[in-house]
């Protein structure tokens, strides 16, 4: 057991720093977090910068056009793109995370050669269709119907927490296929493309203030049936397949910017005078806090790469990162003082970022599986106690 | 070069949990009024090399690092192995005798917070006595100093006396001496924490799968399922620390000792203390009983927590 890194990573650490160094700053300052269209290109163009350099899908198998790296390598990747301020996946989290991961899984040839490429390259963006306004935390029951018709599905229902849809080229739709079949036997998964007809958005301003999410109605919209991955309402075995990537690496940046932030907060506390002997403890703290976080990645990541599936800890890393990150808001604005009372910089004080992130830290608990869900999942499927359902 | 269990660390582990649960088995922990000296013990724990882990083979030792330790003394925690077992072990190079358990070592740590009253913890059984300054690693032959013992103590497995009076005794090492085993003692505590922790989630789990209420297993209703969820989650946070912490001491190219040191302390702090209270309260009224050894746990985690260093005197040095 040990943490000393190999001579072929560390290779890969100093030339991703050594890239890094000039092209984030070559590449500019994002544009208004309102202005969608605006973070699509930017966010997109990052993605082809990526892609040209040799940086995008470092763990995708190379035949898929990623690198085939090891999940160590991806993780000096999030360490050191988040180090050097690059800019965030962004509006490429589904299409790189979930979308294409399960594509990549359970897809058809036609269905990777369309997809999986484009996405590395920055071409494609995808949105995710998974909740509906009466399932949230139980995502089986929903109910959004797809009724075949020839080759296509005929589509009728709402989807909500819809992330970028009006940016998307693509949605990952989980929909019922079949009313008769219990709750998890009825659901297939289909690729939407966001320019049929029948498909209509609208914003759903969250409580920053901004329409991140939408509504999603769906109106008789026609999806061809060779747009389903995996087979005819076996949709719910092929969401957990995404799930599973969702509650496993794809956490690993956030740790990092935890890592940085509580660095910006005691530097914050300094300027604004609130440094004082309680607030450095609690700094200290939450520096062990979130360097336990990462160790505990890195076990768990070591675990996977022997044995093929995130270990344990997956479900664990998920309840503590998003709890520490609300109570690192917490520190946040506790550290610049009257300055968080509003929502831009002021003083020389990052009243924006902090009270922003601080924001944003109250939907970790709840998306991806809300921490009760996630005890749910500790108690039944890690501990073994018995199902209360 | 992996962040995982060896194969030859997983035989260890085992070996060490099976001989903790022949030797100290935790079902008898309930009989214990107050613990005196077991020789027969210590001897198996020499025997078996637990103070020589680390000293190299051409010494006579085992030569393994830090890691097995660490994973050596989850164990021990574990089973709540009483007796001065992390001071004997720190003290293997500078004592001697203590690397084959032959010279039993106690140790006070005065590099961090409070100094008075001075409590020791196993006094009676020691032979020596190491104290931990800034100024250096100093030694006190257990003859040249006096105590009374408490009463009663905190944890019955823990023997305490007070301390009144004490030389200051022989400088037998330098600071940066006096901090390794000052770094080296974190970590194992921590990793006695982690054990610690391990076992009262195991307990609060097992209880609750079997103690049936309204019908059901109480394992069944959500507020008990995640305090049970609650204590894994601490738990394995402590498991990344500690053995963050261990795999630093090994290799210190890999990080900063200290600051890995303190939060393997603070983390594994954490979930000792609120794990063994979560196993009281899954136990209900029974876990406030003497027969349920839950509170064995809770008073170990409390004196783990003020062995080198508390959480918030090592959340001040990171701070």
């Amino acid at each position: 057991m040990d943490l000393k890194i190999s001579k072929e990573d560390e290779t890969f650490r100093r030339e991703l720093q050594k890239w890094l160094a000039s092209a984030v700053s070559a590449y500019g300052s994002s544009p208004d977090r309102k202005d969608y269209q605006a973070r699509r290109e930017y966010d997109t163009g990052w993605q082809r910068n990526l892609f040209e350099a040799g940086y995008a899908g470092i763990t995708w198998p190379a035949e898929f056009g990623g690198r085939g790296l090891s999940l160590n390598q991806q993780l000096i990747y999030y360490e050191e793109t988040t180090r050097a301020k690059a800019p965030y996946v962004g509006t490429n989290f589904v299409g790189l995370l979930h979308g294409g991961p399960t594509v990549m899984v359970e897809g058809t040839a036609e269905q990777k050669e369309r997809h999986l490429g484009p996405i590395l390259r920055g071409e494609q963006v995808w949105c995710q269709g998974f909740s509906e306004p009466n399932s949230g935390s139980d995502l089986a029951s929903l109910s959004c119907r797809a009724e075949r018709d020839g080759d296509h599905y005929v589509v009728n229902g709402s989807k909500i927490w819809t992330s970028f849809a009006q940016v998307a080229d693509y949605c990952e739709l989980l929909v019922r296929t079949d009313t008769e079949a219990p709750k998890h036997k009825g659901i297939s998964w289909l690729i939407m493309p966001m320019d049929l007809p029948g498909i209509d958005i609208r914003p759903l301003p969250t409580l920053l203030g901004e329409s991140e999410f939408s509504e999603m109605f769906l109106d008789n919209v026609r999806i061809p049936v060779e747009n389903r991955v995996g087979t005819e309402n076996d949709g719910w075995r092929v969401t957990n397949v995404t799930l599973r990537f969702e509650r496993g690496t794809a956490f690993s940046g956030e740790i990092y910017e935890l890592k940085v932030w509580i660095e910006e907060i005691a530097k914050a506390a300094e300027a604004a005078g609130t440094l004082d002997a309680p607030m450095r403890r609690k700094i200290g703290r939450m520096r062990a806090e979130v360097d336990g976080l990462g160790y505990l990645l890195r076990y768990t990541i070591a675990q996977a790469g022997e044995t093929g599936v995130p270990g344990v800890g997956a479900s664990a890393i998920k309840l503590f990162m998003s709890e520490l990150k609300q109570n690192m808001g917490d520190l946040s604005m506790q550290a610049i003082g009257r300055a968080a009372l509003s929502r831009q910089d002021v003083g020389g004080l990052p009243a924006d970022e902090f009270t922003f992130e601080t924001f944003q830290s109250l939907s970790m608990t709840i998306a991806a599986g809300s921490s009760q869900i996630q005890r749910n999942i500790v108690g039944e499927r890690i501990l073994g106690l018995p199902k209360d359902r | 070069m992996s962040f995982t269990l060896r194969e030859d660390q997983k035989a260890l582990q085992q070996g060490i949990l099976d001989f903790c649960s022949n030797r100290f088995p935790r079902d008898q922990l309930g009989a214990i009024d107050a613990w005196s000296f077991d020789r027969e013990l210590w001897s198996d724990l020499k025997e078996m090399g637990v103070f020589a882990l680390q000293v190299p083979e051409e010494d006579g030792g085992l030569g393994l690092g830090m890691t097995d330790a660490a994973l050596v003394f989850v164990e021990f925690g574990r089973a709540l192995m009483p007796g001065p077992i992390v001071w004997t072990h720190i003290a293997a190079k500078h004592i001697e005798g203590a690397a084959t358990g032959e010279t039993i070592v106690g140790g006070i740590d005065l590099t961090k917070g409070q100094d008075e009253p001075l409590l020791l913890e196993n006094f009676e059984s020691l032979d020596t006595v190491l104290v931990l300054r800034e100024d250096g690693l100093w030694e006190i032959p257990k003859a040249d100093m006096s105590g009374e013992p408490v009463r009663e103590s905190l944890d019955p497995l823990t023997p305490t006396h007070l301390i009144t009076s004490m030389p200051s005794g022989d400088r037998i090492g330098d600071s940066s001496e006096s901090a390794r085993l000052a770094r080296e003692g974190t970590v194992l505590t921590a990793a006695m924490q982690l054990g610690v922790a391990e076992a009262t989630t195991e307990m609060s789990v097992a209880y609750a799968g079997t103690r049936e209420q309204f019908n059901r297993p109480i394992g069944k209703f959500q507020a008990v399922k995640h305090l049970c969820a609650d204590s894994f989650v601490r738990q394995e946070l402590a498991r990344g620390a500690v053995y963050g912490a261990a795999a630093t001491l090994e290799h210190p190219e890999v990080g900063d000792e200290n600051r890995a040191a303190s939060g393997a302390k603070i983390n594994a702090g954490e979930a000792a203390m609120k794990n063994a209270r979560t196993c009281i309260q899954v136990y209900g009224g029974m876990g406030f009983t003497w027969e349920v050894p839950a509170h064995f746990f809770l008073k170990r985690a409390w004196v783990l927590e003020n062995a080198f260093g508390t959480m918030d005197e090592h959340s001040d040095l990171l701070g």
